[in-house]
């Protein structure tokens, strides 16, 4: 049986999520040696012809090339994943979508009639059929793995949608709203980080999306008694995730009392 | 059991070097990150010196005392359950062979001495054998329990969200201890009345050179446990409560605590009586190693209950009601005894501060106006 062909396609993004493959270290060459790199710029200079088996797709889509584009990766892909907060929910470039984009070219570029752009940045769902969405910002290299590792062998990926606050739990951090008093995403937000900001007596920024069951306002409404005011509020609901839809609504909610 | 005895402060700092030179590893409270968590013990300076906590529904606070108390504070976060039944733990590893595959036994695990256990968590412990050990032996919690070596303190303070004198599983240490302490400081005085519960606590006694306690001693130890009964932060009727839960189970006030639960699942995993763990099984990339691992899970996590379909508890309101009645009601059914022992932690690390006492004398005020 010949090795599944892999494809690795970016959008709007940094690159960090499909680095997050090269940063796989010991890892990387059992990678390359289960799959095929059919396409990935990033890695290799050899380019092969679709379809591909599994492909990764890191970015955002904010253009009419990407709309068309993306198109196209999905007929070429038996297996579409897609990698990373631009990927699954629009990334931070998705605060345009409460903006004038065209004001912004003006700002931004001495001759904005060349720039040709969406109103809106979206995830790669809201076009095409995705497979499975691996969330993060960045994802994390072993998750990355995992679902690689899942497909390899035709199972289901072990991805958990509950809280980061299991995994605060299950590493020993003391919770740190509840003993600081520091404001912190954690309970709606999705695990995946190993719940790394509040190790560290941060609170956490929501990089991995809303949890399965995000209660956002009655987080806010905490927060408030906290002494958090509408407008910090939207800014932290308004990150690398602010597109995702719980975060959204909530953070449209405080905007309209801010 | 021997008569009650006392030790000093050097005295406890020989009991901690006697379990270790018994060869096990010696935990109790120390403070992390704002908080007492349990951690390695050398000598009594490892233990919270001075200092006390406030808590309140989803708030903790350490605050400084005005003494040198080593045990001036209540439960934090943590139980002795993080240690007996770990948060993450491989059950077995197994590697392919030529001709089928081979399974590692798991480790040997440390024999644990605790020191600084309160009732509570005494009574939490007893819960937990019963789950693990009850009917057939859990091989995880089993080979960390048996053999550990607990050193129990009754508490004189209780906190802001305790409440286990409702519960009966304090302030006072009654069974499962190797040996109970009760702090005093009496102006410059400063000791630990200690009673022993097992040979082997009296053993560590002596080798502690712990000597026989005043009658003066014993009383100022007693009247200050005794006291604290009256002074919990939390008070739960149990009268009837498991039945009027199972009655209950269409209440309006389920969905009330749906609107503040965040589901972050926070309550169960710092309850010391909750054992729900799932199973992970994996594989390397090339398939030649695979491993089950047994991860703490919780009924509020969605693929808890997770069947062909979609969950059965996928509303938030539902998770409540089931890890509250398991707790208070069904527990009986199942293990013969409270799920609950009054610790309040559930109530102290709910992000929201969703208080069980005050949900459980919620749904029993409006069931009497009905």
């Amino acid at each position: 049986m010949s090795k599944p062909k892999l494809g690795v396609f970016k959008f709007a993004s940094c690159d960090g999520c499909q680095l997050s493959l090269l940063d796989c270290e010991d890892e990387l060459l059992t990678v390359a040696g289960a799959v095929q790199i059919a396409f990935f710029p990033e890695a290799s200079r050899e380019y092969m012809e679709g379809p591909y088996d599994l492909t990764l797709v890191e970015g955002s889509i904010t253009t009419p090339h990407d709309l068309e584009a993306i198109k196209e990766i999905r007929a070429q892909s038996k297996f579409l994943i897609t990698i990373g907060a631009c990927a699954t929910a629009g990334g931070i470039q998705a605060l345009r979508n409460w903006k004038d984009v065209t004001e912004f070219t003006r700002y931004v570029y001495a001759h904005p009639e060349y720039i040709s752009t969406l109103e809106t940045s979206t995830p790669v769902a809201d076009h095409v059929a995705v497979d499975f969405e691996l969330r993060g910002c960045p994802i994390n290299k072993w998750q990355l793995i995992e679902v690689v590792n899942a497909f390899l062998h035709g199972r289901k990926p072990n991805i958990p949608s509950y809280s980061v606050c299991v995994e605060c739990k299950r590493r020993g951090t003391a919770c740190v709203m509840v003993a600081q008093g520091i404001p912190c995403l954690g309970p709606v937000t999705q695990a995946g980080c190993g719940a790394l900001c509040p190790a560290y007596n941060r609170g956490c920024y929501g990089c991995f999306g809303p949890m399965e069951s995000p209660n956002v306002l009655a987080l806010g409404e905490w927060w408030r008694s906290m002494g958090v005011d509408d407008r910090a509020l939207v800014n932290a609901l308004r990150g690398f995730n602010a597109y995702a839809e719980p975060f959204r609504e909530a953070s449209d909610v405080y905007a309209q009392q801010a | 059991m021997t008569p009650a005895q006392v030790l000093d402060r050097e005295g406890l700092d020989r009991l901690i070097e006697a379990l270790s030179a018994r060869g096990h590893r010696v935990l109790g409270p120390t403070v992390r990150d704002g908080a007492i968590v349990y951690g390695d013990l050398a000598a009594t300076s490892d233990l919270p010196v001075g200092w006390t906590d406030r808590q309140g529904p989803g708030k903790y606070r350490l605050v400084r005392r005005d003494d040198d108390a080593l045990f001036g504070y209540v439960v934090g976060p943590q139980s002795p359950k993080t240690y007996l039944h770990p948060a993450e733990v491989v059950v077995w590893a197994g590697e392919r062979t030529a001709h089928g595959f081979t399974m590692a036994p798991p480790p040997e695990p440390p024999r644990y001495a605790f020191v600084g256990v309160r009732p509570c968590e005494l009574a939490a412990i007893g819960i937990q054998d019963r789950v693990f050990l009850g009917g057939e032996r859990d091989a995880v919690y089993g080979s960390r329990r048996e053999g550990i070596f607990l050193v129990a303190v009754n508490c004189t303070e209780p906190g802001g969200t305790c409440f286990c004198a409702s519960m009966g599983t304090g302030p006072a240490a009654t069974a499962g201890y190797d040996i109970v302490l009760t702090e005093v400081i009496d102006g410059k005085d400063h000791y630990f009345t200690a009673e022993s519960g097992s040979e082997r606590g009296a053993e560590v006694l002596r080798e502690a050179g712990a000597v026989e306690a005043k009658k003066g001693q014993v009383k100022a130890a007693a009247d200050l446990v005794e006291a604290a009964t009256g002074r919990m932060g939390r008070t739960m009727e149990t009268a009837g409560l498991a039945d009027l839960l199972r009655q209950s189970l269409e209440h309006p006030h389920w969905q009330e605590v749906a609107k503040r639960c965040l589901t972050c699942a926070n309550c169960t995993l710092v309850c010391p009586t909750c054992f729900c763990a799932n199973v992970e099984d994996t594989t390397d990339l090339t398939g030649r190693q695979a491993q089950r691992v047994r991860r703490w899970d919780s009924c509020f996590n969605y693929e808890f209950s997770l069947i062909h379909g979609g969950p059965h508890r996928a509303s938030a309101a539902a998770r409540y009601r089931q890890w509250m009645t398991h707790k208070l009601a069904w527990w009986f059914d199942q293990f013969g005894t409270s799920g609950c022992v009054g610790c309040g932690r559930c109530i102290t690390w709910c992000p929201v501060g969703i208080d069980i006492t005050a949900e459980a004398a919620a749904i029993r005020s409006k069931q009497e106006v009905v």
